[in-house]
């Protein structure tokens, strides 16, 4: 019974699962994306109402097998450690739940709602439609307009405060982009929404919510305005290649990374300097 | 010179490389329209000589600049005769321009300057970089692919967009083959043919145990430096009869095994995560280094595991050669580019993305 079970579920898998994920009290799990480095289900966590991430990284068949142990496990506990260490100072990070760093497994907090690259282009898209129908005016000059942009303005400073109290814990990310930040909804109960104006609404709730930081894979601890001031630059640069239609308001995250954090001044001094150097140096030979 | 070469049916490149220490000059011929996907390349000659510096030491910017002057006319006859083409044929000069070292690629440029003026053609600057990867792209027929380029002195991971290579991820400090370079010295394995040749020979002896060394990656960018002195210093062990982590004594293919082993799979890991970003699943690997065949096979797993293929060359393509200059070159001449003998000058430094590829859509 239960190994036909198994094989029901590891045929709709276009990937071997994980051996956690095919114990028999586990709940069916959803593979949710495939990165570079592993691969993300949802599963549940103890109770079936408990939904959580498990973070999976795969064991590589090009690499020797003592590297890769040794690798998955290092990187693994060290992302484990350093969403510890924001939970503990108050950052907003998935908790961690459990862990089999030799194994190659996580599980963590789910955490409900859109990433905040999807909330982005979501309001601008909406708000282009409807406005274009309107006047037909420029998108970009439309930036200018403050109370059009406030909420995303509004969003931006959440952002720039959150990358405050991370980097004010010793932490710097390593991959900041508006993927790795999910808008998680302040509470359930504005999920279920009356009908009404669903396009409004739609609008109206595209930007609001907690910014929570996901996907520490690459994060350190470091307290060096080099390295604090590299990861915002790496956002600002995603954020310029993601949503060049917004770009103009990314002042907005470093003000507010300002006012949160009260080193910021010294990193971004320091951020001139990166941005002047780009990331790429000039080649050698 | 004076017709439109983009519709002269035959055209034909001469190709002069010595931006380290081969000297490369090769003879290509494109046949129909570039700017349709029926345009043919043939390779007519490829000529290389390469200067070999004893066990135990590089070879230095002044010595190979002599062997570049010294060889370079017999190379060229060489070339010509192999190809059985005539000054007559030949449409213009390519050269390398960038990036290398500074002696040797001066010793070169003025010879293909030299040419130019004596046989009264075109000349054309070419980047090194962008000859590797548009001969790898010829060969193999690669479609999209992500480019690993790794040599003794280049470390990237490269993706074409808008008329530019892209360069993705690169090393922060020493390029991969210069670390395996150098660490042939500190076991004073022979420079012939090529030191990661007999890197990669000698690894094939070892492998019993896998000996620590630093992993450096960061994002799509590594580092290497701090593992070539790790590795020497293991090698200085080694000669004082160290045992490795099983007890036993370990051997200089131990140690070339473990080399192999670590830097390559940040090549390959960097690698894979520039194929997750751009979306593609083809790597092609040129350079040097690509012709070490533990490199591709790790590569093949990888690539497979995505669903998709490696491409690489052997060693005529993959190491320094004329012929992928008269390739990349021919390519730029076909659109209009030449380079004026006022500015057909070098430079040591010239990065992969300051070149407008203007043959590409």
């Amino acid at each position: 019974m239960a190994n036909s079970m198994l094989a029901c579920l590891s045929q709709d898998q276009p990937f071997p699962l994980p051996k956690v994920l095919t114990h028999w009290s586990s709940a069916p799990a959803t593979l949710i994306t495939q990165g570079a480095e592993g691969r993300l289900y949802k599963t549940t966590h103890l109770l079936p109402s408990r939904p959580c991430a498990l973070k999976y990284r795969p064991p590589k068949p090009y690499r020797h097998p003592i590297l890769d142990a040794r690798l998955t496990k290092a990187r693994l506990a060290s992302e484990a450690k350093v969403l510890e260490r924001c939970r503990r100072e108050g950052v907003p990070v998935p908790a961690v739940y459990a862990i089999d760093a030799a194994a190659g497994w996580m599980m963590i907090e789910w955490i409900e709602g859109i990433p905040v690259r999807v909330g982005i282009n979501t309001w601008l898209g909406e708000r282009v439609d409807t406005e274009e129908n309107e006047e037909g005016e420029q998108p970009a000059e439309r930036g200018d307009n403050d109370n059009a942009a406030a909420p995303l303005v509004d969003l931006m400073k959440r952002i720039g405060a959150t990358i405050g109290a991370l980097h004010k814990t010793g932490i710097v990310h390593g991959d900041l982009t508006t993927s790795n930040m999910m808008l998680k909804p302040a509470s359930p109960v504005e999920e279920i929404q009356p009908n009404g104006h669903p396009e409004t609404e739609n609008k109206a709730k595209a930007l609001q919510g907690d910014v929570i930081l996901i996907d520490f894979g690459l994060a350190t601890q470091s307290q060096s305005d080099e390295d604090r001031a590299v990861d915002l630059y790496v956002l600002e640069r995603a954020f310029a290649s993601t949503h060049p239609r917004a770009e103009k308001l990314f002042d907005a995250v470093l003000q507010a990374y300002k006012e949160t954090f009260t080193k910021a001044s010294s990193v971004l001094v320091r951020l001139e300097d990166v941005r002047m150097r780009g990331r790429k140096r000039s080649m050698l030979g | 010179m004076g017709i439109n070469i983009a519709k002269k049916g035959r055209r034909i490149a001469l190709g002069c490389e010595g931006s380290a220490n081969k000297l490369g000059i090769g003879v290509i011929l494109h046949e129909g329209d570039p700017t349709s996907p029926n345009a043919t390349s043939t390779v007519l000659s490829n000529v290389r000589d390469t200067f070999v510096s004893p066990p135990g030491t590089g070879f230095l910017p002044k010595d190979t600049a002599r062997h570049h002057r010294s060889f370079f006319v017999r190379v060229a006859k060489q070339a010509l005769s192999d190809a059985g083409v005539t000054v007559a044929d030949i449409d213009c000069i390519c050269y390398t321009k960038g990036p290398g070292m500074g002696a040797p690629l001066a010793s070169v440029a003025v010879a293909a300057r030299t040419l130019a003026l004596l046989w009264g053609k075109e000349l054309v600057g070419v980047n090194h970089c962008v000859g590797h990867i548009e001969m790898g792209r010829a060969i193999t027929g690669a479609d999209h692919p992500v480019v690993l380029y790794v040599s003794g002195g280049n470390t990237q991971v490269i993706a074409y967009a808008e008329q530019r290579y892209r360069i993705f991820g690169e090393t922060l400090d020493i390029a991969v083959g210069n670390c395996l370079d150098r660490f042939a010295r500190a076991l004073e394995i022979s420079n012939d043919p090529a030191p990661g040749y007999n890197i990669e020979q000698l690894a094939k002896t070892g492998g019993r145990v896998l000996l620590d060394l630093p992993y450096a990656v960061k994002g799509m960018d590594c580092s290497f430096s701090g593992i070539l002195t790790r590795a020497e210093e293991l090698a200085a062990q080694m000669k004082t009869g160290a045992k490795g982590p099983d007890g036993e004594p370990f051997t200089g293919g131990d140690l070339c095994f473990s080399l192999q082993e670590t830097v390559f799979a940040m090549l390959v890991e960097i690698t894979e995560r520039a194929m997750a970003h751009v979306g593609s699943n083809q790597v092609l690997v040129v350079g040097g280094v690509g012709c070490n065949e533990r490199l591709q096979e790790m590569m093949g797993l990888m690539a497979a595991d995505r669903g998709g293929s490696v491409y690489a060359t052997d060693e005529r393509f993959c190491i320094d050669n004329g012929i992928m200059i008269a390739h990349a070159g021919l390519l730029a001449y076909e659109t209009g580019f030449r380079t004026p003998i006022e500015d057909s000058t070098c430079t040591q430094r010239f990065r992969t993305d300051e070149v407008l590829v203007k043959w590409r859509k």
